[in-house]
């Protein structure tokens, strides 16, 4: 087989491909040599095309996935925020809507972003929300399916999380930012100190994201990971001595949170 | 390197889920969300929609719905934007699996993909890079065209690119590697006639040259688009193929001439940013049957 020129690519063969994507992402890398323009001409605004294409064209995935977030610090703040985050951390997968699964955590150390500490919770709510969007359809878990279960058991049972369901726990008001910011409402100053646990589910077509109730979010983390009924809710009641058990159960049921019921071994 | 036994494009057995909405006869659009609801209400006859099949591999959700819910109405074209046929290393199992079951799930009535890639080692580079063609390329774009076609028995249309550069390392004209891989895996053509005058515009080559030696007896599908204008580092005209504004003129033209040529072949608008609203998008359709009609003798179009 013929060489290609070029270096070694993934299977210790030349690579076309290695050469031209050095510079894609690197504005400081020089045109690569082994293209050109065509009839002797240059190549470097030819080549910029395609360095244009993949920024931009990235940089408009994370605006489209994080709406609420580019609200708050306006386009100009977030395009050059993406566009750090981009060349540093740019996706490993053809799928889009996976893309920017980080870029919360590269928004909480963002130098220029810290004079807004709750931004990067809200964009967890944004990525949660945009993958209970792509979730599996499942059927959830109604009120009246836990009726016919005798009370003495209740404590033995585990409820399986339907597959949109997501917790984001925030030190600030994350939740009440993140409505507004999606609404479209005229924007009104928000007291952003209390914390603020979100719920996102998605029963139907439509995301859900709420608030969730003191001791909610250690009570459903614990049911998420497979924990029985009893021992979530002493841990929410270790947490948070307010914690109220019925409407816990009532509000996540309500919010389409899980798909079935198990009975655990007592 | 072997051919297919290849179901033709239209043909539905009993036993599948969706009608057999044949898309002979028709043009289409490309399907955005947004249009769902007026495309719904003005229920367009004769019309297919094609989907970037990327945007329904997640597991569930809206996009999986509006889909379905076309889909009972329309035949629909499966695009594949992110397998990188064109790049030197293997393809993604996973993702070649996804697009597989996309082709079980929807039934589509055409499955297209690119000449380029946009994957190389594990960065995504969401766009359609180019390629030298050169007899090593020519074998590896081959054999994997032979692995979608094995995967998803089906076969594959592979769209022409629009470039802006060009490799030194050539051995081949673009036109000569397409009539290649044809031979050599059986595959369709889509033949994206903006990204011929796009190509032709960035290379200094003439349109109807390359359109004169493109295999034309294998397009399954054509598509038509719009692009922009920049300059070049001379300061000539240097074409972007963004799909963002009607079809330009001169596109038009030489698609009167192939439908000329060919008579009626699948044809769609692609639009996929500055969208315009339904009616707009439709009315380029229009636009493409109006040219298809004065060609095609006959045919029993409905009003």
């Amino acid at each position: 087989m013929p060489l290609e020129g070029g270096e070694r690519g993934l299977c210790g063969e030349p690579s076309y491909a290695a050469d031209f994507s050095r510079a894609l992402l690197d504005p400081d890398v020089t045109t690569p040599t082994v293209v050109a323009g065509p009839k002797s001409k240059s190549a470097v605004k030819r080549y910029n095309v395609y360095r244009n294409n993949v920024t931009v064209s990235l940089i408009n995935a994370l605006a489209a996935a994080f709406p609420a977030t580019l609200r708050i610090t306006g386009v100009d703040f977030f395009r050059a925020m993406a566009r750090f985050y981009v060349r540093v951390t740019p996706p490993s997968s053809p799928l889009l809507f996976q893309y920017g699964r980080d870029f919360p955590d590269f928004i909480e150390r963002y130098e220029h972003a810290q004079s807004v500490p709750w931004l990067s919770d809200v964009a967890r709510i944004e990525r949660a929300w945009l993958d209970a969007y792509h979730a599996a359809d499942v059927q959830p878990l109604m009120p009246c399916d836990l009726a016919t279960i005798p009370p003495e058991q209740l404590p033995n049972i585990v409820l399986k999380p339907h597959p949109a369901t997501r917790v984001i726990r925030s030190r600030f008001s994350a939740v009440t930012v993140f409505t507004a910011s999606r609404s479209d409402g005229p924007e009104s100053h928000i007291e952003v100190v209390e914390p603020e646990d979100a719920l996102v589910t998605r029963s139907t077509l439509e995301v859900e994201v709420r608030r969730l109730p003191p001791g909610g979010a250690i009570f459903l983390s614990h049911l998420m990971i497979g924990e029985a009924l009893g021992a979530a809710a002493l841990a929410a009641f270790a947490e948070s001595p307010s914690f109220d058990l019925p409407a816990n159960i009532r509000g996540l049921l309500e919010g389409g949170a899980f798909t079935d019921v198990l009975c655990a071994e007592s | 390197m072997k051919r297919l036994a290849i179901r033709p494009a239209g043909q539905v057995s009993a036993a599948f889920r969706f009608p057999a909405h044949s898309i002979a006869g028709r043009v289409g659009t490309s399907f955005k969300h947004e249009h769902l609801q007026a495309i719904l209400a003005d229920g367009p006859r004769d019309h297919f929609f094609e989907v970037h099949a990327e945007g329904y591999m997640g597991a569930g959700g809206p996009p999986h719905a509006a889909l379905n819910k076309i889909r009972q109405d329309y035949p629909i074209s499966l695009h594949g934007v992110c397998m990188s046929i064109g790049g030197p290393q293997p393809l993604d199992k996973a993702h070649l699996q996804r697009f597989k079951d996309l082709v079980d799930r929807y039934e589509p009535a055409l499955v297209s993909e690119h000449l380029a890639w946009s994957t190389h080692g594990t960065t995504f580079f969401n766009d359609l890079l180019p390629l030298p063609y050169t007899a090593a390329t020519l074998a590896r774009v081959a054999d994997h065209i032979d692995q979608v076609q094995e995967a998803v028995g089906r076969q594959l249309l592979l769209e022409n690119p629009s470039t802006y550069l060009i490799f030194p390392e050539s051995t081949m004209s673009e036109t000569s590697f397409i009539a290649e891989l044809v031979l050599r895996t059986g595959c369709g053509l889509l033949l994206d006639i903006n990204n011929v005058f796009v190509s032709a515009t960035n290379h200094g080559f003439a349109a109807p040259d390359y359109l004169a030696s493109f295999p034309l007896e294998h397009v399954g599908e054509i598509h038509l688009a719009g692009h922009a204008q920049q300059a070049d580092d001379e300061g000539e005209l240097l074409l972007i193929d963004s799909h963002d504004c009607p079809v330009a003129d001169a596109v038009w033209k030489l698609f009167d001439v192939i439908i000329g040529q060919r008579g009626f072949i699948p044809t769609l608008i692609e639009w996929d940013s500055d969208l315009p609203d339904w009616p707009g998008l439709k009315a380029e359709a229009d636009a493409a049957q109006t040219i298809i009609d004065r060609h095609v003798q006959g045919k029993a179009h409905a009003a």
